[in-house]
């Protein structure tokens, strides 16, 4: 098979505090994949997350990204090719206005001028943002922070896109926009969520993390109708909801 | 959340001065306050003049008065100390309303109170007049090292969430029959001040991750 845009081998990692957050994550994620990982609050989602793209290393293991190992030395291009939307856009967002936010990372690769215009205004179109472009950033609604954040990593044309619970706090319209522009977009992505139907809708396979380790790893649907799989990991379908009968476009 | 436009001191508007360059208004201000820091106290009718003019200046801009006088009231701890000076301050004294006052101090106490009211309404005027994006962009031209002006920068961005942030734990506090009367319960207020300290410290390191995340190498790109 072809070299995975995301390979993870035996990732162990301990805070400083001694807490160990994972215990030996082993995960492959292939070009074109959309892939849920999916886990109960305090998993350790976010602190694999954080290994992506070399936030943290890891203790024991490894991380590379189609190829390229994560190390100090190639930390820049790692995090062209690692996009990651983070939980709260508020973190995201640091600039006066969108169009300064979006143009930070290009910028940070060296772009400049009208090559640096173009990315920004093309990216702020995918997620149907680009007349905010002057806005500043904390004057606009939620849901519109959560697609500029978005904006602001498809601006460096990553490889893979990382989303750190992109679906939380988001009334069901703007969740529905949202998952309709992920599904517009032409790149691999990882979905980290524990909103079970979200990954079913937007995910074909999903992983589960439980206590640092992968717990699971096949078809969305599969994992979701394993009743007994689900219960051991904390894992909960809304009330009413059947994955069996669920209908996905 | 806050209005489409600006700040909370910025008040929308297309007149000459909202229209003059940052950088110019910053120069005059400056100029302004020192001009009348330096005026002798007793020349009473040069103030007169700063004070006719700024009255022009608000009514170019057309920034409604009873807006600037509003935003007076950070002026009121200067006050408070201004009508001290009369009372504690020694020397030859003076009879007011039966009042025995120190001749010193009541010139001391006018002289604050007419420069500080000065001072406080044309910078008042100028942030009605001016964006804060604005704002920063004359500090840059006007050779304000770059680290300063972009640390200016985050305090403006983040100044409504961490407001933001006060007042959910204020609302959440009152919410559980919390009540700021009663001397007993302040050090409730004292904590979460500090637990704002924290959460404010811990978020600017999320925030630093994720600028890290888009290829941040400690220096803002130009
Ligand atoms: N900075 C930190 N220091 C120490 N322990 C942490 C830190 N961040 C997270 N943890 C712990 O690591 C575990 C995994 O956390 P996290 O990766 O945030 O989980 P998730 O994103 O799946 O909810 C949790 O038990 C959490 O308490
Ligand atoms: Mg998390």
């Amino acid at each position: 098979m072809s070299v995975p845009v995301l390979d993870l081998q035996g990732v162990a990692f301990a805070y400083p505090d001694g807490h160990q957050a994972l215990h030996g994550v082993d995960l492959h994620v292939h070009q074109g994949e959309r892939v849920a990982l999916l886990g109960p609050n305090g998993a350790g989602k976010t602190t694999l997350v954080l290994h992506l793209n070399g936030i943290l290393m890891p203790g024991l293991g490894s991380v590379s990204v189609s190829g390229l190992p994560v190390t100090k030395e190639n930390l820049l291009e790692v995090r062209r090719r690692v996009g990651i939307v983070f939980q709260d856009p508020d973190d995201q967002l640091f600039m006066g206005t969108v169009r300064e936010d979006v143009a930070f990372g290009p910028k940070n690769l060296g772009l400049r001028g009208p090559e640096l215009e173009r990315r920004v205004l093309e990216a702020l179109e995918a997620v149907g943002m680009a007349e905010y472009a002057d806005r500043p950033p904390h004057h606009l609604s939620f849901g519109q922070r959560r697609r500029v954040a978005v904006a602001t990593v498809l601006a460096m044309q990553p490889e893979v896109l990382v989303l750190d619970e992109p679906s939380s706090n988001l009334d069901p319209a703007s969740r529905r926009e949202l998952a309709d522009i992920l599904r517009s977009l032409d790149v691999t992505v990882l979905l980290v969520t524990h909103d079970l139907p979200y990954a079913l809708e937007l995910c074909p396979r999903s992983v589960i993390l439980s206590d640092g380790v992968v717990a699971a790893d096949g078809p969305t649907a599969d994992i979701l109708g394993d009743e007994a799989l689900m219960k051991a990991h904390r894992l909960e379908l809304p009330f009413g909801f059947d994955p069996r009968f669920a209908s996905r476009p | 959340m806050g209005a489409p436009h600006g700040h909370k001191l910025h008040f929308h508007g297309h007149s000459w001065l909202h229209r003059l360059p940052a950088h110019v208004k910053l120069v005059a201000l400056v100029a302004f306050m020192l001009t009348v820091v330096a005026t002798p106290r007793d020349w009473y009718p040069v103030f007169a003049g700063y004070f006719l003019m700024l009255v022009a200046l608000v009514a170019i801009s057309h920034v409604p008065p009873t807006y600037l006088a509003k935003r007076m009231v950070v002026e009121v701890p200067f006050v408070v100390f201004a009508a001290l000076l009369p009372f504690v301050a020694t020397g030859p004294q003076v009879e007011v309303l039966g009042l025995s006052l120190s001749e010193q101090g009541l010139l001391g106490a006018w002289g604050l109170l007419v420069k500080g009211t000065l001072g406080v309404l044309a910078s008042l005027l100028l942030a009605a007049t001016t964006e804060p994006g604005a704002l920063l962009a004359g500090l840059e031209r006007l050779r304000m090292p770059p680290l300063l002006v972009q640390i200016m920068g985050f305090m403006i961005r983040y100044l409504d969430v961490v407001t933001d942030e006060l007042r959910r734990m204020h609302v959440a506090r009152e919410s559980r029959g919390f009540s700021a009367r009663d001397p007993r319960q302040w050090p409730v207020i004292a904590k979460s001040a500090g637990v704002l300290f924290i959460r404010s410290y811990e978020r600017g390191e999320r925030v630093h991750l994720a600028m890290l995340s888009r290829g941040y190498d400690g220096r803002m790109p130009r």
